[in-house]
């Protein structure tokens, strides 16, 4: 995409007219045909080879090559380098040969797409790729936007049209264009084949809820704005057809100009491993320049003397020239500390663990038929050292299915069970069709008394549900008779307005002006007189209703917290016993609604409905004024009951998160809800327990007032309980935080997000929310999430680990080291963006705790064993360098070099890597302390790198010196010396090759079948490989390639060599396996004991430490409030725009939750997150105790 | 030297994928497939570090390395080797002269003979070596200054010599045959053994100049370019320093001759360390009587060809009888003995340790 946003910055202004392609044609803009692939086949492969050696390692490989095409420094045959390097390239090539192959397949099938274009007055189907700028085209219903179009006409009235950008945004909710008023009354095709009108707009851009432009036409001026575009990736809903503008064709189009490249994720590992691999290159730098010293002695104090015998080669004219010429023969055959097979293993490892995962069958939900994926391969050893989970709440904790679980009518109570008990079977769910034809067959209710109470035609009850029929901005759509559908902005309103139409106070259908229900089988049609929207200050609703009676009277649910305090003050009995219904509903963790009336006379109702038309019509403070306006009417209302909702957890949430906890791993749940409702869910999936010393809660609005807050915590919890009582001089704050104890818990509200998020304040914010065992921050922005994982990354320096469902949580997902998407309802940007995803959130300790762990361990083993093998292996050049004059001779034949890391230890190393487990699966979830070890990455660090170095020194040189002292004087037993080069070749290779088999025998911890074949394997083909190189066939094919002929069986016939290979690999080994003894013996690591105990089965298994502290709570109060921060559908309802929705519209609304309606509204949403809510001013610290 | 232990963690992993499809219906399962592969559910062998394995691991390492140690230092001790420094580095020693008046260009060799004296009987196959020291023959230049194909005997080859050969690729502007460094610096003094029986008349000492180089090169890798050699080596010219063209190696014995030379391809098999012996002659056995060398005074003669002084090499001539496992070896038997010993010593340090720290024989109970 760099290359189309580079050819188009010259573009300052865009001049489109319409049907005049001569006159479009001048300004080349790009065609709608868009090109996502890499390659064609031409050009395939200079482009990916040069791609290919952009990479560092890549052409560090390919100097090396050019070095040896050097003889005078040629220490190696070219081939011992091309043959790794040419599979390594050829690997990737085929990879990206495959994508590529995927994206032209994906392109044809896009760019071949049929659209209607109008040409001289004729519509005409043409290819997608063959739209240019400035032509007409008609889209119908349920079709993709073809490319950026201004909206002329449409088949709807007002040149409205209805699109859904879930793949544009991932919102899934429709919105709606309008087309400018001129332009719309165009019409038909044949008014529209003759429009010119011209259009001036900005140059291509990727801002999605932008545009600005002008449209010029009969001379005058339009100015158009983002709410006239129809994007591409959007699809048509709801309208029959509509007509547009070709604005921005193919690459230009913001859908393109989006999908930019995504950011690279790297992980702590891949880093470690780079700053390694350029340890090494200095390492090897230093052998070089080491050996080029010995050499330049060398050749001064020596090989000056026995030119007699070896002169110097021609260019080679004294020791310090000879000594540069071997550095670089150094460097080439050095190299091998750092193969190039090092990043092709890493890869291939971390490509299998992500099949494993997506194989993993117990992270597969039947309900939605989707497995678990790995969408980035690259990640996977993160997944065990994650420290920091930021957690959405809605969809993500919940499954964002709200039941009417419980409610109090009239100071009675009903519905006394939840819905855990339910699981058990005990109760009878009530059947209501016999009752109520047209019930909803998925609602569940318990209690027959609440059913019993309607039949019986109890007034309160029925008042009850006829608010709960009436009072909401749900809207309805039946299909066929009875069959109802109602698309609900919050699934609260849903719930509610669902359990009314159970109760049968059916809310059939409505029009700006009335309501429709049926009330226990009669049809009854309310006028709608006044909708008293929700927002996020007023926490209530009402409607002002007239019945057909003619009595008017307003209905209002709310927050218990406001509601209660505009009752009419004769409710106060009632209300005492409400409340502690409310008490008890909210401490059951469930979320409550006050329900409340008022009668209006018929006067009350004009007066009130004058002021009110004042306030709407007013320019400046409207939203104030209305809010005054509804305060006025809401007063002394009556009392009708209470609603308590349940949110539904997600299976298995408490105990994940009970789990995860237990792995040491913090979790924070980042959600837009209010707080209240967050808490609430903290509660009931078990991160906050009343078993906490304290739970903090901060929601200052000002600085001061938060960083007091922040003060006043650190000291309670440095102090607890005795310190307020001791009123003792506080330590300085800068080390509170380290040494508290007991568990504490912090809520965090979005104003103080904000200020805590300052840089000033934010040392402060870390260092007592990392204190804190649990961290709830509401009424977060998407920003602020994205802000909060950056600051933790930025501080902790910790794995932090983003999860979460919706649009909303892209930009945490992408900020943290690792995002994982809920594939859940809410659309799939959130799966998008994430690089693991899953349908539940119990996968996720699974994914941490057994495939995240087993992939850092396996990942940490593999490396810790490369790096030995290759010192190993390479280091022996350096000691014979001392035996050789430097003069940079080889220890090993050089086909062994060549497939050394190719062939002989590459596959016993990859099953070890793909493979290995040291606890089954079912431990690591047991015994969630296993994860330690990856959070303070202690298996692969540079201690433990020194430590693989030091081995596979002390390896190379045993490998060389035991041979070295044996073979010297030794002979074979015909008297012919062993101490020839081939021998000694052959010798060491043999040792070299069967130490390092038994050393990843020794870290192999789980052979399976294929480790088996592989070390053997990798024995057996040495020697076949050996036997068949140094074979006299080959040689009298290429007498000059192969001069070992019969070197291994004259070598290896001898017992000799033989012992003294048992001898190196006895003192190779015998060291190692005593210091892995008495480790594992003094001082065992958790998994070893589990192995242990495993091995032993001595002992029945310990019951797993979930704690019994999730039962039992106090009685605290923690009002929830049942609605989304969302305004409602009001103001559509009123104005009557929306109800032209047609049944199919609505049949795919149905099927999925939509957060907001119309953009307008969504902007208005916005606004109030940031006005703070009034009377909030003082910052209060919440016990429980 | 470690537990086994199969885990049986295959209840269901036989039925593979086949559950899968079963429930699925109209709608396709994604649901993985069940097998033992894909659920990671494969039956493995988990070796555990534990004291009853490690430890008697250490024993039979240390009671096998000790034994077989102990038979290679007395089957090393057994073997008889006499060694003498003729290179004439003092005034004191016969070869000074010739060593000090080296030039290439002398047609008279320069001999000179060494006395010494055996002070045991040396019994069966007696092997003669000479030795270098401080000569590089492991030299990344020196090794590859050779043309293998042209040793097999390839006739393009032997007229165009590879390029690894320079500068001993031609002289005189034919090539050199054989070519490169190493031919060209062929060791070439001829050593006689003499005995002094007790009439002080010096006997010579037969030496065999067969059976001494690897069976592949004799056979495989060196062959010469024809049968007729002074034909087939026509139009070469012989190395820089020799003295004689490369057929007139051996001209008694045309199996011994040209490419195929014993002395040649022993010179040819490079040594990997800067000192180093190679097989001369081998004196056999002749008579189960008498010993091959009885003790008694000997006399070495040297035919000094071979400058080394120049380098500060140093050139003996070696006596060696052999056993089993080759020549004397003092190394691998100590080393062997060593090694053993200190497995036993460190079974035994572990075995107390983890008698008296061992954490999990008392604590089974695993923290959580």
């Amino acid at each position: 995409m760099t290359y189309f946003m580079s050819c188009v910055t010259s573009e300052e202004e865009r001049r489109v007219r319409a049907n005049d392609r001569d006159y479009n044609e001048k300004f080349q803009y790009a065609s709608n045909c868009i090109m996502t692939s890499k390659y064609n086949i031409i050009t395939f492969l200079p482009v990916n080879l040069f791609e290919q050696f952009q990479e560092v390692a890549n052409t560090y490989f390919l100097f090396l090559l050019i070095l040896q095409l050097i003889p005078q420094i040629s220490s190696l045959s070219w081939f011992t380098t091309i043959v790794p390097l040419a599979l390594v390239l050829s690997i990737t090539a085929v990879k990206d040969a495959t994508d590529d192959y995927f994206r032209h397949k994906s392109d044809n099938q896009v760019n071949n797409r049929q659209s209607q274009v109008l040409i001289r007055g004729l519509l005409q189907n043409e290819k997608w790729m063959n739209v240019r700028v400035g032509d007409i085209i008609k889209l119908e219903n349920n079709q993709f936007v073809a490319a950026d179009l201004l909206l002329l006409s449409s088949s709807e009235p007002h040149g409205l049209c209805y699109i859904e950008t879930a793949e544009l945004d991932g919102e899934t909710n429709m919105k709606v264009r309008q087309s400018v008023s001129v332009t719309s009354e165009l019409g038909d095709q044949n008014n529209l084949a003759s429009f010119d009108g011209e259009v001036v707009c900005e140059p291509p851009n990727n801002k999605l809820d932008r545009f600005c432009g002008t449209l010029y036409w009969r001379d005058k001026k339009y100015t158009l704005t983002n709410q006239n575009m129809l994007l591409r990736g959007c699809v048509l809903r709801n309208t029959e057809a509509c007509y547009g503008l070709v604005i921005f064709a193919g690459p230009d189009t913001k859908l393109m100009q989006n999908s930019g490249r995504t950011k690279f994720k790297r992980t702590s590992i891949d880093r470690l491993m780079n700053t390694l691999v350029l340890w090494i290159f200095g390492f090897l730098v230093c052998m070089g320049v080491i050996l080029a010293v010995g050499n330049a002695v060398w050749e001064r104090e020596v090989g000056s003397l026995f030119q007699s015998y070896l002169p110097w080669d021609p260019p080679v004219d004294n020791f310090l020239f000879s000594a540069f010429l071997s550095f670089w023969s150094y460097v080439i055959i050095l190299n091998t500390v750092v193969p190039i097979s090092l990043y092709v293993s890493v890869e291939v490892i971390r490509l299998g663990h992500s099949y494993f995962i997506n194989w993993d069958q117990q992270m597969f939900c039947s309900q939605c038929n989707t497995a678990a994926e790995a969408r980035t391969t690259t990640l996977n050893e993160e997944l065990g050292q994650v420290e920091y989970i930021f957690s959405d709440k809605t969809g993500t904790l919940t499954q964002n299915i709200m039941s009417f679980n419980k409610c109090s009518i009239n100071g009675q109570t009903y519905g006394k069970y939840t819905h855990t008990h339910t699981l058990s079977g005990r109760f009878i769910r009530l059947d209501f069709t016999p009752f109520n034809p047209l019930a909803d067959p998925n609602f569940c209710f318990y209690d027959d008394t609440l059913l019993e109470s309607v039949k019986v035609g109890d007034s309160h009850t029925h008042e009850f549900f006829r608010l709960l029929s009436l009072c909401h901005t749900v809207m309805s759509e039946e299909k066929s008779e009875g069959e109802l559908v109602y698309k609900a902005q919050s699934p609260d309103e849903g719930a509610l307005v669902t359990a009314a139409r159970n109760f049968g106070f059916v809310f059939r259908s409505r029009t700006p002006g009335t309501i429709t229900t049926t009330e226990i089988g009669r049809p009854v049609t309310y006028t709608l007189l006044a909708i008293l929207d929700f927002n996020n200050i007023r926490k209530r609703m009402s409607v002002i209703v007239r019945n057909p009676e003619g009595r008017i009277r307003l209905y209002c649910k709310g927050a218990d917290t406001v509601l209660l305090e505009r009752l009419h003050p004769c409710n106060q009995e009632l209300m005492n016993i409400t409340s502690d219904h409310l008490n008890e509903y909210a401490a059951d963790g469930l979320r409550t609604l006050a329900l409340a009336y008022r009668d209006l006379s018929e006067d009350e109702w004009e007066a009130w409905s004058e002021s009110h038309r004042c306030a709407d019509k007013a320019t400046n403070c409207r939203e104030d004024r209305l809010a005054a306006a509804y305060e006025e009417i809401e007063q002394d209302m009556m009392l009708l009951g209470a609603t308590a909702i349940e949110d539904k957890l997600q299976e298995g949430v408490p105990e994940t998160i009970a789990v995860l906890s237990l792995a040491n791993i913090k979790i924070w749940v980042l959600t837009g809800d209010k707080q209240e409702t967050a808490v609430n869910i903290g509660y009931s999936c078990k991160m906050l327990t009343d078993n906490m010393t304290e739970v903090f809660i901060i929601r200052g609005h000002t600085v001061q007032s938060v960083r007091q807050d922040f003060r006043s915590v650190s000291l309670s919890a440095a102090w607890g309980e005795g310190g307020k009582q001791l009123q003792c001089p506080p330590p300085p704050p800068s080390n509170l935080m380290d040494n508290i104890s007991g568990e504490f818990a912090l809520v965090i509200n979005g104003h103080s997000l904000a200020h805590a998020l300052e840089a000033d304040m934010e040392m402060e914010f870390v260092s007592t929310a990392c204190a804190c065992k649990a961290v709830i921050c509401c009424r977060v922005t998407p920003l602020q999430k994205a802000q909060v994982v950056e600051l933790i990354k930025k501080h902790k320096k910790a794995v932090t680990l983003a999860i979460g469902d919706g649009a909303n949580d892209v930009s945490m997902i992408k900020s943290a080291h690792i995002g994982v998407g809920i594939s859940g309802q809410e659309g799939i940007q959130a799966v998008l963006a994430s690089d693991y995803s899953f349908s539940q959130f119990r996968f996720l300790q699974r994914l941490l705790l057994v495939h995240g762990r087993w992939s850092y361990l396996r990942m940490c083993r593999f490396l810790c064993y490369f790096f030995y093998k290759n010192f190993a292996f390479t280091m022996v050049h350096f000691w014979f360098g001392f035996f050789c004059g430097f003069s940079a001779q080889t220890v090993y034949d050089q086909y062994f070099i060549t497939l050394y890391n190719i062939v002989y230890t590459s596959l016993p190393v990859l099953a070890m890597g793909i493979f290995d487990q040291d606890v089954p699966d079912q431990r690591s979830l047991e015994y969630p302390k296993l994860y330690e070890p990856g959070q303070l990455n202690l298996l692969f660090n540079k201690r433990e790198f020194f430590i693989c170095i030091a081995q596979g020194i002390y390896t190379s040189v045993v490998l060389f010196f035991v041979p070295c002292a044996v073979l010297s004087d030794a002979t074979q037993s015909t008297g012919v010396p062993l101490a020839d080069y081939q021998t000694f070749a052959v010798t060491t290779a043999t040792a070299l090759v069967i130490v390092v088999s038994v050393q990843i025998a020794l870290d192999t911890g789980f052979w399976t079948v294929f480790n088996h074949v592989f070390v053997w394997g990798s024995l057996g083909s040495y020697f076949t490989i050996m036997f068949a190189l140094h074979s006299q066939t080959l040689f009298k094919i290429f007498p000059n390639q192969f001069h070992f002929v019969g070197s291994a069986q004259s070598t290896l016939l001898q017992p000799v060599v033989w012992l003294t290979i048992a001898l190196a690999t006895a003192i190779c080994i015998v060291p190692v396996l005593a210091f892995r003894f008495l480790k594992v013996d003094l001082k065992p690591q958790l998994s070893d004991t589990v192995r242990y105990t495993q091995l032993v089965r001595q002992k029945k298994r310990k019951p797993v430490g979930r704690k019994g502290r999730l039962g039992a709570r106090s009685g605290s109060r923690r009002s929830g409030y049942a609605f989304a921060h969302q305004e409602g559908f009001g103001e559509l309802i009123t104005s009557g725009k929306n109800m032209r929705l047609s049944s199919l519209a609505l049949a795919t609304f149905a099927s999925r939750h939509s957060s907001s309606w119309i953009d307008t509204l969504r902007r208005k949403k916005h606004t109030h997150t940031h006005t703070p809510p009034t009377g909030a001013e003082t910052d209060i610290k919440i016990m429980y105790c | 030297m470690m537990a086994t232990s199969y885990n049986a963690k295959e209840e269901d992993g036989h039925h593979s994928g086949a559950s899968s499809h079963g429930a699925a219906g109209v709608v396709k399962s994604k649901k993985p497939d069940n097998t033992a592969f894909k659920q990671q559910r494969l039956p493995a062998w988990q070796p555990i570090l534990t004291a009853g394995t490690v430890l008697p691991a250490f024993f039979v390492i240390g009671l096998i390395f000790i034994p077989i140690g102990i038979g290679l230092y007395v089957s090393s001790n057994n073997i008889k080797e006499f060694e003498i420094d003729y290179t004439g580095v003092d005034i004191s020693n016969p070869c000074y002269s010739c060593a000090k008046n080296f030039s290439w260009n002398s047609t008279t060799p320069c001999v000179c003979s060494m006395n010494f004296t055996l002070e045991q009987p040396f019994e069966s196959n007696v092997f003669m070596y000479y030795g270098l020291s401080n000569f590089y023959q492991n030299h990344r230049r020196y090794v590859k200054s050779r043309d293998d194909s042209q040793l097999n005997g390839d006739q393009s080859a032997l007229k165009n010599p590879s390029k690894e050969c320079e500068p001993y690729r031609t002289s005189d502007g034919l090539p050199i045959a054989p070519c490169g460094a190493i031919a060209n610096s062929l060791f070439n003094d001829t050593l006689e053994l003499y005995h002094i029986d007790s009439n002080n008349t010096r006997n010579t000492i037969p030496l065999v100049k067969k059976g001494i180089a690897w069976w592949t090169d004799k056979h495989v890798k060196f062959r010469n370019p024809g049968e007729n050699l002074t034909a087939a080596f026509q139009g070469t010219n012989k190395p820089v320093n020799w003295r004689k063209p490369v057929y007139e190696l051996d001209p008694s014995d045309p199996d011994n001759n040209g490419f195929i030379n014993e002395d040649f391809i022993v010179w040819m098999r490079t040594a990997a360390l800067p000192t180093f012996r190679k097989l001369y002659r081998i004196i056999q056995k002749k008579s189960n009587t008498t010993p091959t060398l009885p003790s008694g005074k000997y006399v070495l003669e040297i035919t000094y060809n071979y400058p080394v002084l120049s380098f500060d090499g140093r050139k003996r001539m070696i006596l060696s009888t052999i056993s089993w496992m080759g020549g004397k070896n003092p190394f691998l038997g100590i080393a062997y003995i060593t090694v053993g010993s200190i497995c036993f010593f460190l079974g035994v340090v572990l075995l107390i340790i983890h008698h008296k720290y061992d954490t999990r024989s008392n604590s089974a109970d695993i923290p959580n």
